[in-house]
């Protein structure tokens, strides 16, 4: 099977003031008091089924996940991580108190699957939206279909700039950092700190690895890369790209790689004994899930490796908080809602993914309206959404569909991804600039569900 | 005594009347199943063809899927040509890569034919990788399709695709029924029964077998053409070997060698998933063992409906038949397939027994 | 022409794998005469269960033994479960069950362990091992991969040919009839056979899950190779096996190093037409079948 780990845009949060105002407008009832924290409107407007999926009090939205096959490790976390989120809204008052149920059904990472299940949720069970549809080639499957029925199609679990066509597919929104910025913003990265060495590439043969590797190519000078080697998911056997890398001399590596692959890399280099610095894609570097795959190679008797070491020194990008930061208001909310809704899971990167992007989603709902049409929720997001978990604003707009705009670099230590220096944004073109976000981040409400 | 080709097209008129009745009075979701089922039925008649009347095993025919899907997303994209000019030339480049894989194949038996059917499931759609920039890569191409003017802007788009599958299967199945009963049958199963004896009868024996791959290819191009247009994507993904070991199970389970057979093989494949998987999540499991619980599902009724029907559901579904005194028109004759995976000498019915080789 | 070197070892370690995969599909070739597609699941399987005892136990050999045992256990379950009572059948409907039984593993398997990857822990140390400065590519656990690989055959081969089960073993893939005649428990010996094929499989799983991580789909790959290995060097060889997977795996890891990642499935598919084309029954087929 062929896998790429697409998914997450990012959305520059520069509306955030035009998004309070708008929010204010928007809202339908009449008496919404502006003091206080988030409280649901006073209004007394009675809540309707203003839309296929919404009823008086739910509102049913579906998505299309990989829970089993050979891409379901890692990713069929996200899914569960959205459900124990929404649950946590529904136990607090839910959506203008309509309650959120999320249908999520297995595709198998096959678009003909796909496109099979998404015409069930959309044709049968009339869902709302359709929410975090994950995979490239899954989601290319069912997007004209989307758009042809007009049913919002939001904050797609793929990085691909595929998603960001307004004109032709309104209905589409990203979420995630796309992986062209994602390749600028460490490409520029590796020429300021590693000028004068030899980079060498290691990337997954689809949109995910090529993507990146354009953004890279936009930052980095190409006589300092020395090799490009690629993988497919379906062969784990990487010792020769590693040996071809290993004989190219490079001494930085970039990985655009999903973690198995990037463990593989790992250990295959230390097959070699051959020990880059290296630099990974933040869809394959979570230390935890890294963690656990390497785990079992520090226990060995007589032998020298341990897991976190192995880990240690990977250098990565991270547009959400990271995990090691327990201080960080994100973080203890999203565990708080995991340890009470999802704690079989471990609380790993696939799970704060899928926290982060349910509540965006929660944010948008709140925007719509009391009683939302389809078109309100697009109007919603088309009007801006605040950064919310996300450390770079969204770059929502009616013509930029991208989610997520910029991230920090980090590095690994111990098992813990810890940010260094500032985030950065960017845009998806060769020329445009990296610039620093000097903003703060906004630090999560309280209450934990974001106000309308 | 009605002529039985006159008895085909009255089932195959019933057939189609029963489609078009459904999809008007089913939702739009189950109009897209039959279209789905259409496929299947497309795909898994050639193959129960090609392993049943023929004896040649084929685990790759998810390729010659991919093939006619692929031509048909290239010619809609470059080229401006109708539907159905495109699927006649979809089955035609898959039959001619029948002719190919046949003939390469032409010496090949049981596992081994196997092994190298199987092998070509798995590695033709990596052709997208090595040709991404014409094939599409991992991203694979759009399929640029629409519904006939005639039809009025306000036709559901899933009726039309149920119609023009159901029909495109249809016709395959009354080609297929009569290609079974005609000298070109005959042939195939005398090589499928016993190679040597066909040979002496005269039979070209390379020639039958190369002609049954051809049919078989023809059958998974068409049916490939019509997952282009009915998905609107065509991806590496897709393909995977799980398509075609699923058509294998299909034709087997159906009852290999039979029509009918086909029909229900792909009832099988496109509802018991989805049935399991909506029986699953009611119970409210968690996740990882809802989503499983429809895969586990699908390998036991596998096992179930082999031990218990051996001739297939259309073999117990002519069973049925007979205990009510209805007998079947022709009887089935699910003959072994020695060819597929020769038994050990235990074969009651074989006059003599293969050795064991070294 | 160090990167020569390094690509040949580490294709030969896991072209070990193939072998081994290849091997078991000979043994249950030979005595059911029909392949078993459910072998590489069977090889998860087991897999998942010696890392359960891993972690209660602590002790990696524990959980190895553990898995071998399993991995007799659920061979000749199988075979006596769902081969068995497919006999006399048409032959496709063993194939059918064996298909039947690799989606039903893969399900259990993601129902009891869930669908996440969990990492295998190696024998040994999976740091690479140099000839004086020069890396070879391959550690002292690839070591003993090909070794334990080498050892089994060594004595599969052994107890074919110097015991009397092995004889029995081999009088009822020869002749199954003539065998009963002489008094030979050929059900018997059939169950052995997938037992023996179970073994060989399990020792499989866990030799490559370190490199694959487990997860219900992880053999699948591994599976299709083993099986084209075997095809190869002809189904009723199990020299051929190994020899087989040996030529699977080096040129497959050449055609990765030197053509690239995505034509390694192409490049097999080439050697197995030139091969057949050449030997329609494997490189070590016997006797051909009559002519006319």
């Amino acid at each position: 099977m062929n896998r790429s780990r697409s998914h997450r845009l990012r959305v520059p949060a520069i509306a955030v003031m035009a998004t309070a105002a708008l929010a204010v407008a928007a809202c339908s009832s009449s008496s919404s008091s502006s003091s206080g924290s988030g409280a649901s409107s006073t209004s007394s407007a009675a809540l309707t089924a203003s839309a296929p999926g919404i009823t008086a009090t739910t509102i049913t939205i579906g998505s299309h996940q990989p829970l089993t096959g050979p891409a379901a490790p890692g990713y069929s976390e996200i899914a569960p991580a959205s459900a124990a989120y929404f649950a946590y809204v529904n136990a607090n008052g839910g959506v203008n108190g309509r309650k959120i149920v999320y249908k999520y059904l297995d595709d198998a990472y096959n678009p003909t699957t796909t496109a099979s299940v998404v015409r069930q949720l959309v044709l049968q069970d009339n869902v709302y939206a359709i929410f975090d549809g994950l995979g490239t080639p899954t989601h290319l499957a069912v997007e004209s279909f989307l758009n042809a029925q007009k049913v919002p199609d939001v904050f797609v679990a793929s990085g691909c700039d595929c998603w960001n066509q307004p004109t032709t597919d309104p209905e589409t929104f990203g979420w995630q950092l796309d992986y062209i910025r994602e390749g600028k913003i460490l490409g520029s990265y590796i020429a300021k700190h590693f000028a004068g060495k030899k980079i060498g590439y290691f990337y997954q043969d689809d949109e995910f690895g090529q993507d990146g590797v354009k953004g890279l190519d936009m930052e980095i000078p190409k006589s300092m890369v020395v090799g490009r080697q690629t993988y497919v998911p379906t062969n784990v056997n990487i010792g020769p790209a590693v040996a071809a890398l290993h004989a190219s001399g490079a001494q930085v590596v970039v990985s655009f790689s999903i973690p198995a692959f990037t463990a593989l890399l790992k250990l295959n280099s230390l097959k070699l004994g051959y020990s880059p610095t290296l630099v990974v894609s933040n869809v394959g570097s979570d230390p935890i899930t890294l963690s656990g795959l390497l785990e079992s190679f520090a226990k060995q008797g007589g032998a020298t490796v341990n897991g976190n070491q192995l880990t240690a020194g990977i250098i990565t990008d991270g547009y959400l908080p990271t995990l090691g930061d327990t201080s960080n208001s994100w973080i203890a909310l999203f565990k708080k809602v995991h340890d009470q809704y999802d704690a079989k899971a471990p609380f790993d990167g696939n799970v704060l993914y899928g926290e982060a992007v349910a509540y965006t989603f929660v944010q948008a709902m709140l925007k719509a309206g009391r009683n939302p049409s389809r078109a309100d929720l697009v109007n919603a997001i088309n009007a801006g959404l605040p950064q919310g978990p996300a450390v770079a604003p969204y770059a929502y707009s009616s013509t930029d569909h991208a989610g997520v705009t910029g991230a920090y670099i980090g590095v690994i230590n111990n098992g813990v991804l810890t940010q260094e220096g500032s985030v950065e944004t960017t845009d998806t073109t060769a020329s445009g600039a990296i610039t620093t976000v000097t903003a703060a981040q906004q630090s999560a409400p309280a209450s934990g569900i974001p106000s309308p | 005594m009605r002529s039985p080709l006159l008895r085909i097209l009255g089932i195959a008129l019933l057939g189609a009347a029963i489609v078009v009745l459904l999809s008007i009075k089913l939702n739009a979701f189950r109009d897209y199943q039959i279209a789905e089922i259409a496929v299947y039925v497309t795909a898994v008649a050639g193959l129960t063809v090609l392993t049943g009347l023929s004896g040649q095993i084929s685990l790759g025919n998810g390729a010659f899927m991919a093939i006619g899907a692929y031509t048909t997303a290239l010619m809609l994209a470059h080229l401006g040509w109708p539907f159905v000019a495109v699927l006649v030339v979809a089955g035609i480049v898959s039959a001619a890569t029948g002719a190919i894989v046949g003939v390469a194949a032409a010496r090949l038996h049981g596992p081994y034919l196997a092994g190298v059917t199987l092998m070509l499931g798995v590695a033709l759609p990596f052709l997208a990788f090595v040709y991404p920039s014409t094939l599409g890569g991992d991203q694979g191409l759009n399929v640029v399709y629409t519904q006939p003017a005639f039809l009025g802007a306000n036709f559901p788009l899933t009726r039309w695709q149920a119609w023009i599958s159901s029909a495109v299967a249809l016709v395959v199945l009354v080609l297929l029924a009569n290609l079974g009963r005609s000298r070109v049958g005959r042939n195939w199963r005398a090589v499928r029964d016993d190679e040597v004896a066909a040979a002496l009868a005269g039979i070209n024996v390379a020639q039958a077998r190369v002609l049954a791959f051809v049919v078989s290819a023809a059958c998974a191009g068409l049916a490939g053409a019509l997952l282009a247009i009915i998905t609107a994507l065509v991806a590496p993904g897709a393909f995977t070997i799980t398509l075609s070991i699923a058509l294998l199970t299909g034709a087997v389970i159906g009852g290999l060698g039979t029509l009918f057979g086909a029909i229900w093989g792909s009832l099988v494949i496109v509802l018991v998933p989805v049935y399991a998987t909506d029986v699953a999540t009611s119970h409210g499991l968690s996740t990882a063992v809802a989503s499983n619980i429809p895969i586990a599902a699908y390998g036991v009724v596998l096992i179930l409906v082999m031990l218990i029907f051996p001739q297939g559901i259309q073999g117990g579904v002519l069973w049925v038949l007979r205990l009510f005194g209805i007998s079947a028109a022709r009887p089935s004759r699910q003959a072994s397939t020695p060819d597929a995976m020769p038994s050990a000498g235990e074969t009651p019915a074989r006059p003599h027994e293969k050795e064991g080789t070294q | 022409m160090v990167e020569f070197l390094q690509f040949t070892l580490s294709g030969i370690s896991f072209g070990m794998i193939y072998a081994a995969i290849a091997l078991s599909l000979v043994l249950i070739w030979r005595g059911t005469r029909l392949v078993n597609f459910a072998q590489g699941a069977m090889a998860m399987f087991t897999t998942y269960i010696a890392i359960e005892v891993i972690y209660h136990t602590g002790s990696y050999w524990t959980g190895f033994v553990v898995a071998l045992a399993a991995g007799i256990v659920l061979g000749a379950a199988a075979e006596l479960a769902v081969i068995k009572p497919a006999q006399g059948r048409p032959e496709l409907n063993a194939v059918i069950i064996t298909i039947g039984l690799l989606v039903l593993l893969e399900g259990l398997a993601g129902i009891f362990y869930g669908g996440q990857y969990r990492s295998f822990p190696a024998a040994f140390s999976v740091t690479g091992l140099h000839a004086g400065s020069t890396a070879l590519g391959v550690s002292r656990f690839d070591v003993f991969v090909a070794a334990a690989v080498l050892v089994t055959t060594l004595l599969l081969a052994a107890g074919f040919r110097y015991t009397s089960a092995g004889l029995r073993m081999r009088a009822a893939a020869f002749n199954a009839t003539v065998a009963r005649l002489s008094g030979i428990r050929v059900a018997r010996v059939i169950t052995v056979g997938w037992a023996l094929a179970g073994l060989l499989g399990a020792l499989a799983g866990l030799l490559v899950s370190p490199s694959t991580f487990l997860y219900p789909n992880s053999m699948d790959t591994i599976f299709v190779f083993g099986f084209t290995a075997a095809v190869i060097g002809g189904l009723d060889s199990p020299v051929g096996a190994v020899i087989g997977g040996l030529l699977l795996g080096v040129a497959l890891s050449y055609a990765g190093g030197y053509l690239g990642s995505q034509v390694t499935a192409l490049v097999a598919l080439g050697i197995l037409v030139v091969v057949l084309m050449l030997r329609p029954a494997g490189i070590f087929s016997g006797a051909q079948v009559r002519r006319v």
